[in-house]
């Protein structure tokens, strides 16, 4: 009914927090790291992996948006949402599924995003391992 | 169905976007992410629904398959334009650029 809204409202706070945090990152300078052997890589940075999450929130809630369209769910003109027309049993179903579908859906890309990070994190160490090797 | 020409459209992207690497000029990248983060969403949809109707699920309508899958191509064909909007603001390449700011001699 408006489950993609959960999603919308998490990619709004993401995209904000991205900008705060790209205004650091800049301020602090490019971050590196340092092998044992003394080599020197270039961090990818914080908020470059939070706009993966962005990404993914953005475009999954854009096209979900879409089929809630074509559903008839939303339309072009107030309220926007049909159910929230349709008296305070749609509405309560609505924020039934916002809370349940909506909230999972946002939970199941926030979990996917942070076990991007954590690849990531590990192919870096064994990028900076395999340094010395490649030299 | 819907979420079966997602994920086939996230996967075929991904790979595309794979096989060009390092070179990203044509912004797959974004395609990748709005397939991917809309099979996550419509998988959670999937489950739902799974819970609510059980087995019942596998075998639906031929008219609500048919649906479905124009559904499907239409939120593909709606990413492709999102997509192509991007790269041409974006202009990695300053192919856009360089059209509209030509040198005069």
């Amino acid at each position: 009914m408006a489950c993609f809204l959960v999603p919308m409202t998490e990619a709004i706070v993401a995209t904000v927090a991205k900008k705060v945090i790209e205004k650091k990152e800049k301020k602090a300078g490019v971050q590196t790291v340092t092998s044992a052997d003394g080599f020197k890589m270039e961090k990818t940075p914080f908020s470059q992996k939070l706009g993966w999450l962005n990404k993914m929130l953005w475009g999954g809630s854009a096209l979900l948006a879409f089929e809630h369209v074509w559903h008839g769910e939303v339309v072009p003109y107030f309220p926007f949402l049909t159910a929230a027309g349709e008296g305070p049993e749609a509405v309560s179903e609505m924020l039934h599924e916002m809370a349940t579908a909506g909230v999972c859906m946002a939970a199941i890309v926030t979990v996917v995003w942070i076990g991007m990070l954590l690849v990531s994190k590990s192919l870096e160490k064994r990028a900076l391992k395999a340094l010395p090797a490649v030299k | 169905m819907t979420l079966l020409v997602t994920v086939f459209a996230a996967a075929i992207t991904t790979a595309i976007w794979y096989k060009r690497q390092p070179d990203s000029s044509m912004k797959l990248g974004v395609l990748c992410w709005m397939f991917w983060g809309a099979s996550l969403m419509w998988l959670i949809d999937a489950i739902f629904e799974y819970a609510e109707l059980g087995a019942a699920y596998f075998t639906p309508a031929l008219k609500d398959m048919a649906n479905d899958l124009f559904l499907g191509l239409s939120v593909v064909a709606l990413a492709l334009i999102i997509w192509i909007v991007i790269l041409l603001i974006r202009d990695p390449k300053g192919v856009l650029k360089a059209k509209l700011l030509k040198k005069k001699e």
